[in-house]
């Protein structure tokens, strides 16, 4: 196949595989804290900012995989 | 769609320096910041009465303050990291807003680029004999348009910029809480073979905070830029307006996240070792 068809299927496959995990990551995340909102609705404050911190982390790993789908698609 | 590039495009030389369109972005929004901050203090006062102005700043630094302390804990640490982390949220937070204004892409001006490029034939099969070509070199006047301005965290080189001054800051407000031997004594741990490996990978991951620092917001920011740019090329005024909406809040978070990684990353560095 032609470079520029391969270039294409990389860049598609690199974003739609990489963002699997972090997806999963952000909702197991979420989940937890929401959870933990729940039961103690007092420490809603107390949970927002770490929980904003780790799914940063976690989105970052997806950031990583679109500028490589992006480094392919335009480089 | 040409007018995707990964990469800053050159305005123009001021000596040997190339001042990109995201360099000069950055200068107009270090300008606007600057005179900001005068026109704010020369309208500071201490008196009863005090303008609606006033008393929202000290609302949002009273506000800062507090989300400073609760991650650290601590309020003198608090007040040490104040300036650098709240210096770079609002520099950030402006430079990521600052992709959005209209007119950050259209204004700009044509450029003729020589382009070289290499006309690839293919050779045909030996039955016809009128076929062989050699791949020629041509050189073409390919007009191209480079906008004036662009966010500058759309560019890779500012917000790896902005996170080498952070790791920086890290090593600088290590050594000043801790002394030298201390901190260095984080990395270089000789006290037992698995304190050494720790030590090592102390070493890789003062690397990689650099590089998730810088890919984040760059990663964000760009496809934001990208999706704006598609988006109006399908639908052209309906589609993109919920995407702005996104971004304007994603610019906002990116800039309160890469404060506040700072922020963490530094109390760790003026943590004691355990």
């Amino acid at each position: 196949m032609d470079l520029e068809v391969a270039k294409a299927f990389a860049a598609a496959a690199a974003i739609g595989l990489g963002s699997i995990g972090p997806g999963l990551a952000i909702g197991m995340l979420a989940a937890k804290a929401m959870e933990s909102i729940g039961r103690n609705p007092e420490s809603a404050s107390k949970i927002q900012v770490p929980m904003l911190l780790a799914i940063a982390f976690a989105e970052a790993i997806a950031i990583y995989a679109l500028v490589v789908a992006l480094i392919i698609k335009f480089v | 769609m040409n007018e995707i590039s990964l990469v800053a495009e050159h305005l123009f030389s001021i000596g040997g320096f190339n001042v990109t369109n995201s360099i000069l972005t950055t200068a107009v929004i270090s300008v606007v910041i600057i005179v900001l901050a005068f026109v704010v203090h020369r309208k500071m006062t201490s008196s009863k009465k005090i303008s609606k102005t006033q008393s929202g700043l000290e609302l949002f630094i009273e506000g800062s303050f507090s989300v400073m302390d609760s991650v650290t804990n601590d309020d003198k640490l608090s007040r040490r990291f104040f300036a650098l982390v709240m210096t770079l949220f609002i520099v950030i937070l402006l430079s990521n807003w600052s992709g959005l204004i209209p007119g950050f892409g259209p204004i700009g001006i044509y450029e003729q680029k020589q382009v070289s490029e290499e006309v690839a034939t293919t050779t045909e099969a030996t039955q016809q004999d009128q076929s062989v070509v050699e791949p020629a070199e041509q050189e073409h006047a390919h007009e191209v348009f480079i906008p004036i301005f662009r966010g500058p965290s759309s560019d890779l080189n500012t917000t790896f910029a902005l996170a080498i001054i952070s790791l920086i800051s890290f090593q600088v407000f290590g050594i000043a809480a801790l002394g030298i031997f201390k901190y260095a004594g984080k990395f270089l741990n000789f006290k037992s073979p698995v304190g050494f490996f720790v030590g090592i990978l102390e070493i890789i991951s003062e690397i990689a905070k650099m590089i998730s620092l810088s890919f984040r917001l760059f990663g964000n920011i760009f496809a934001g830029e990208v999706l704006l740019l598609v988006m109006a090329f399908l639908v052209p005024l309906i589609a993109p307006l919920p995407f702005f909406g996104l971004e304007i809040f994603v610019g906002l978070i990116q800039a309160f996240i890469f404060a506040m990684l700072t922020l963490v990353f530094l109390r760790i560095a003026s943590m004691k070792p355990h």
